[in-house]
């Protein structure tokens, strides 16, 4: 590991403070994506501020129709939380499929959500569920919030505090792992909500985005046959090693339908 | 470069090291206290040699800084056995030879010690998803699932 210097902030304040005077200092929260990432030398930040151990950034409860999931809620507790299980369940579901126990033993939603790595799981749920993220400084929608790949609306130096969900009326998320990382190839996730049906792709284009064409289908009924010959741009697709485009495509539709079968109680 | 003082307890006894902010939670463990049961395969956070528990919790210690765990409560393989007494994941490891080379196997062991620590009686699609965070080259992995069950069988009070 490279030369680094850190810091334990005792607060999100003394660590909003922190950033704000050092413009070349990053937060380390769980440390699964940044310390590979110093490892590998693909950032090299003047100081780490570590926020991981911060019991304000734990909290998870229900609030006035809203599930609140502090930023450092690690991926472990919001998939065994008896609160989001009763909340949303497709969401501890799907914290409990990323990665493997070690790395949903350190892992946070906020360096997560932060972080938007194109193949990233919580985004999808975070934009499927029309949440908000709220940060040091103001209060972000999910339409807003993810911006590409690995990009996000946040400012230097702005903290994730929580993400806050509205609670659905029915949810479910479906995954394709890739086989040895466990990320997603592509995840869809579902959502009945109260501004209507949403559905959030993962893992297939530079950054999880909403499949329109698929909600509009959707509107009627959740129902698989409405997705048949419904448009899918996949341009942008990611077009690798792992997948090609083609494949990634017929993926975001296997999961999706995967989804509502799950949303209609079959496997 | 930063050096700060960290006082993590391990396996039940504290040690205090003044230490390179750089270092990994690994490093301190091998290098600063001679506990070599814990591997480095990839330090990349893939293969799941360099698992130890963390408060109660299996982490990857190549993917940890040791300033993390200041304060923390670690357990290594080295504090598994009681004196001659093989703990009895150790145990079913062994009398199953879930093991070839034994690189990988510290890191399985611990693995399973948190697997088995939320799910007691786990079944085999369980094991194979508990252990997805451990790589290992040699076995196949068919000895290791069966090592995972009797140690379950074992801790469960029951015979091999
Ligand atoms: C082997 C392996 C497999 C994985 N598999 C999956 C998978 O299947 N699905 C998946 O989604 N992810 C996967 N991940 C990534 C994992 O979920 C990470 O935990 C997550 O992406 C980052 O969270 P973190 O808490 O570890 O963040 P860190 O690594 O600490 O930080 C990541 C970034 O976010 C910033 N940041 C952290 N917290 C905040 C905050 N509160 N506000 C603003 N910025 C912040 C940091 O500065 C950094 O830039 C995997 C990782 C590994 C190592
Ligand atoms: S050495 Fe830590 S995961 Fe491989
Ligand atoms: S026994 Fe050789 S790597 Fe697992």
């Amino acid at each position: 590991m490279y030369a680094l210097n850190y810091v334990k902030a005792k607060s999100v304040k003394e660590a909003a403070g922190f950033l704000a005077r050092n413009p070349e200092a990053k937060l380390l929260s769980g440390g699964m994506t940044l310390l590979p990432t110093l490892k590998a030398r693909l950032a090299r930040p003047t100081h780490l501020v570590d926020i991981g151990h911060l019991a304000e950034l734990r909290k998870i409860a229900v609030k006035g129709g809203r599930l609140l999931v502090g930023a450092g809620a690690r991926h472990h507790e919001v998939a065994t939380s008896a609160v989001v299980k009763k909340a949303i369940p497709a969401l501890a579901g799907l914290a409990g499929e990323i990665g493997d126990p070690q790395v949903r033993n350190r892992g946070t939603i906020g360096g997560s959500v932060a972080n938007n790595d194109p193949a990233a799981d919580y985004p999808a749920a975070v934009l499927g569920l029309a949440a908000t993220v709220v940060t040091t400084k103001r209060e972000i929608a999910a339409d807003r919030f993810f911006q590409g790949l690995f990009t996000t609306a946040l400012e230097d130096g702005e903290i994730i505090v929580r993400i806050e969900f509205p609670l659905p009326k029915r949810a479910a998320y479906s995954k394709f792992h890739h086989p040895a990382s466990g990320y997603a190839m592509a995840g869809v996730f579902i959502a009945q909500t109260a501004g209507g049906v949403r559905v959030a792709v993962t893992g297939a284009g530079p950054g999880a985005f909403r499949w329109t064409a698929a909600e509009a289908a959707l509107a009627n009924g959740l129902k698989p046959a409405a997705l048949e010959g419904v448009k899918l741009d996949s341009r942008e697709f990611n077009n690798d090693m792992h997948a090609d485009r083609e494949y990634r495509a017929n993926l975001v539709r296997v999961m999706a339908k995967r989804a509502l079968a799950k949303l209609s109680g079959k496997k | 470069m930063n050096m700060a003082k960290v006082t993590i307890k391990v396996n039940g006894k504290n040690h205090t090291k003044t230490v390179e902010d750089r270092t990994l939670l690994v490093d301190f463990l091998r290098d600063e206290l001679k506990l070599t049961g814990t591997h480095v395969g990839c330090d990349t956070s893939q293969c799941g040699c360099c698992t130890v528990h963390v408060n109660g919790r299996a982490v990857k210690s190549c993917t940890m800084l040791a300033a993390q765990a200041n304060g923390a409560s670690v357990v290594t393989i080295e504090g598994m056995a009681k004196k001659d007494k093989l703990h009895p994941i150790q145990r079913a490891f062994s009398e199953c030879h879930g093991l070839q080379c034994g690189f990988c196997t510290p890191g399985m062991i611990m693995a399973t010690a948190g697997l088995l620590k939320d799910n007691p009686n786990p079944t085999d699609a369980e094991i194979y998803k508990g252990l997805e965070g451990n790589l290992c080259r040699c076995t196949g992995y068919i000895n290791i699932v069966k090592a995972v069950k009797m140690s379950a069988r074992l801790l469960r009070g029951g015979k091999r």
